[in-house]
């Protein structure tokens, strides 16, 4: 088979496995770092606006605003995750946080200042952007870097040698050539993963979500295979979000101080003192279970002008909200209807993602994650990404310097072609869209999504594990027409992959942490005495088992 | 969320290497037909990022809700300078309404 397959094989120093926030500016700071070593962004779409940033956004809500701290933004991470982070790894972000805002500020990202030239602060540790064109921003910033950019490459595995990540398989997109991208490192920025669960809206809406549809999960999963430790699964993200068009509520609540109401009228927030991030989520469940709903963020208040400049504002980041303020008649001052979104596996707002030490290096040598795809360190939102692809880029090229350039065998390098290229070759198969139904089915039913109240128990993540080893015996019968197709099938795959390890995770914690994100109707309360600590997984490619670890909470003393 | 491609308008960027919709779409859901046109693979598979519609240099593609979230007929089109996007809302009866955003501006 592989005969008819074309191969085209890549060297280089340093390989960056997507190439959104984290790995752009990882890009960067390599090249700044030392400018005579090769390095190479591999990216499955076009960077101009790949990723999280293609619509754009409004605001950086990862700043150190005058009067904040490392310290204090330790603090507030700690306390709105229930008590349980990464210390070391908020920390180092912290302490990064002003210096790659002020980089991008250089890159051309406009950020509002008062007269003397400072930031106007949104909030405690958030600034007013006009981040419309943020993504081509970074994306410039890489290119002028000297990094080689291969757009339209689909990392499909990486290449493990002797233990070590020595580079990254791919298919080819457009070209549906298959890439043996051979690298002395490797940092892994992918993204997390949405489209695990059903989705808020069916059908012809179905991709209107929160959190990129096109990011799949694939960097998880190709740690998972690679028998990498993974964190914090359980810890799922849920976002607050305008009902229907998804669009951000904070531009709202904190741009414009609409504070959540129910249909009574009533600030039900109030109840709660000063709630965090999922008791904002979990009072406004609460409300419409009381038969208090909708709910909604009121911005009955907001003159015509502030009107108009919110239809600015999602203009640059969520256009689909002023098109639903058009379609319904209505203007901004109409409250807005807010629901929760379906839960995502992402590390930059909650904390799922490799098990990372301080420089970003994750237990596989040779292998460093950076952004939504690292783990423990929740809320580092854009520009914490931005750190952790400095800190990553940094390691990595330390690590390099004594390290040659290796590749996968002949029989090796067969074997995932056959992998990857194998859904060419089912003629009578599902295709992806209906195995992406099936997972998606299964999860929210037994795996807490929406239609399931995100509610977690025993017995119902039983049946999940269950149908989640016959759907992945079912992907054996992919068919794809096309390497379009394929790249879709691939999706599926990788999101079984990650679900599986997603199910094991949610089994293992035995209470209730973080509400909505993980409540365990059979464990309601939280266990400190028993349960302040890391439920990590590393997968066990020879049996297809998980393996449960846990890992002790670190404090870092002040 | 989808968009519609204005097939008398849309010329697939000939001339260029690439479409510029065909590049920006982050999920690579747009291609030129059979004809040099630009079309959607699914419609069902866009994220309502707007990438395309910005990108595109004659205004062919515009967006509009689907009908379980909007779909009353409004559609909204972008012209994309180098210091400023002028969005052009329709609404369903007709009216039109034009935002000018500065690049520089913070909102």
């Amino acid at each position: 088979m592989s005969d008819k397959i074309s191969k085209v094989v890549i060297d280089t120093d340093l390989l960056i496995i997507g190439g959104g926030a984290a790995g752009c500016y990882a890009a960067v700071v390599a090249k700044e770092t030392n400018p005579s070593i090769d390095v190479t962004i591999m990216e499955k779409a076009h960077i101009e606006r790949s990723g999280c940033l293609a619509a754009g956004i409004n605001a950086i809500n990862a700043y150190l605003n005058p009067g904040e701290t490392s310290e204090t933004f330790l603090e507030y991470v700690k306390k709105d995750s229930s008590g349980l982070v990464r210390d070391d790894l908020v920390y180092t972000i912290a302490e990064g946080l002003n210096e790659v805002t002020r980089k991008v500020e250089s890159w051309g990202l406009p950020i509002l200042k008062d007269e003397e030239g400072n930031y106007v602060a949104r909030g405690k540790r958030s600034i007013r952007i006009n981040g419309e064109r943020f993504k081509p921003i970074i994306a410039r910033a890489a290119l002028q870097s000297g990094t080689r950019i291969l757009n339209r490459v689909a990392a499909t595995n990486y290449i493990v040698v002797d233990n070590r990540v020595v580079g990254a398989y791919g298919l080819g997109v457009r070209d549906g050539k298959f890439y043996i991208i051979r690298a002395k490192g490797v940092i892994c920025a992918t993204g997390g993963a949405a489209g695990i669960y059903r989705p808020n809206n069916d059908g012809s809406a179905s991709h209107k979500m929160w959190y990129s549809p096109f990011n799949t999960g694939t960097g998880y999963a190709m740690g998972i295979r690679a028998g990498a430790e993974m964190t914090g699964f359980e810890m799922r993200f849920i976002a607050l979000r305008v009902k229907d068009t998804i669009a951000p509520t904070g531009t709202l609540a904190q741009g414009v101080s609409a504070p959540q109401i129910n249909a009574k009228g009533e600030k039900y927030l109030q109840r709660w003192g000063k709630a965090t991030t999922p008791q904002r989520l979990q009072a406004t469940l609460e409300e419409n279970q009381a038969g208090r709903g909708p709910c909604y963020l009121d911005t009955s208040h907001l003159t015509p002008q502030q009107a108009n400049s919110l239809k600015e504002a999602y203009l640059n980041m969520c256009p689909g909200m002023v098109l639903a303020w058009a379609d319904y008649g209505v203007e901004p001052n109409k409250p807005l209807e807010i629901g929760g979104s379906e839960p995502y596996i992402v590390g930059g707002h909650t904390q799922s993602g490799y098990w990372v030490d301080i420089h970003r290096r994750t237990t596989l040598a040779g292998l460093y994650a950076a952004g939504d795809v690292a783990g423990g360190s929740p809320k580092k939102y854009v520009t914490g990404c931005f750190v952790e692809g400095k800190l990553a880029a940094q390691a990595a090229l330390e690590y390099i310097k004594g390290v040659e350039l290796t590749g996968p065998s002949p029989e090796e390098a067969e074997m995932e072609i056959r992998r990857v290229f194998a859904p060419l070759r089912v003629e009578q198969g599902f295709l992806p869209t209906e195995l992406e139904e099936a997972l998606q089915k299964l999860m929210d039913e037994y795996a807490g999504g929406i239609g399931s109240g995100y509610l977690l128990n025993e017995e119902k993540l039983l049946i999940a594990r269950e149908k989640l080893v016959a759907l992945k015996e079912q992907a054996h019968q992919l068919t794809a027409r096309d390497s379009h197709d394929l790249v879709l099938a691939h999706e599926v795959i990788d999101r079984i992959d990650v679900a599986r390890v997603l199910v094991e995770h949610l089994l293992h914690r035995k209470e209730t942490r973080w509400p909505c994100y993980q409540t365990r109707t059979d464990f309601p309360q939280r266990d400190d005495e028993n349960w302040l600590k890391f439920v990590n997984s590393v997968y066990d490619p020879v049996n297809d088992g998980i393996r449960m670890v846990e890992r002790e909470l670190i404090v870092l003393s002040s | 969320m989808s968009i519609k491609i204005n097939e008398t308008v849309c010329n697939g960027c000939g001339g260029a290497e690439e479409s510029f919709c065909v590049r920006v779409c982050p999920g690579d859901l747009l291609k030129l037909s059979a004809g040099g046109k630009a079309a959607i693979r699914d419609p069902r598979d866009c994220w309502d990022c707007a990438a395309c519609v910005k990108a595109c240099p004659r205004q062919a593609i515009e967006m509009y809700l689907p009908a379980q979230i909007g779909g009353r007929g409004a559609t909204l089109k972008a012209k994309t300078g180098r210091d400023k996007i002028i969005w052009t809302l329709k609404h369903p009866e007709g009216r039109e309404e034009v935002f000018e955003i500065e690049a520089e501006k913070v909102i």
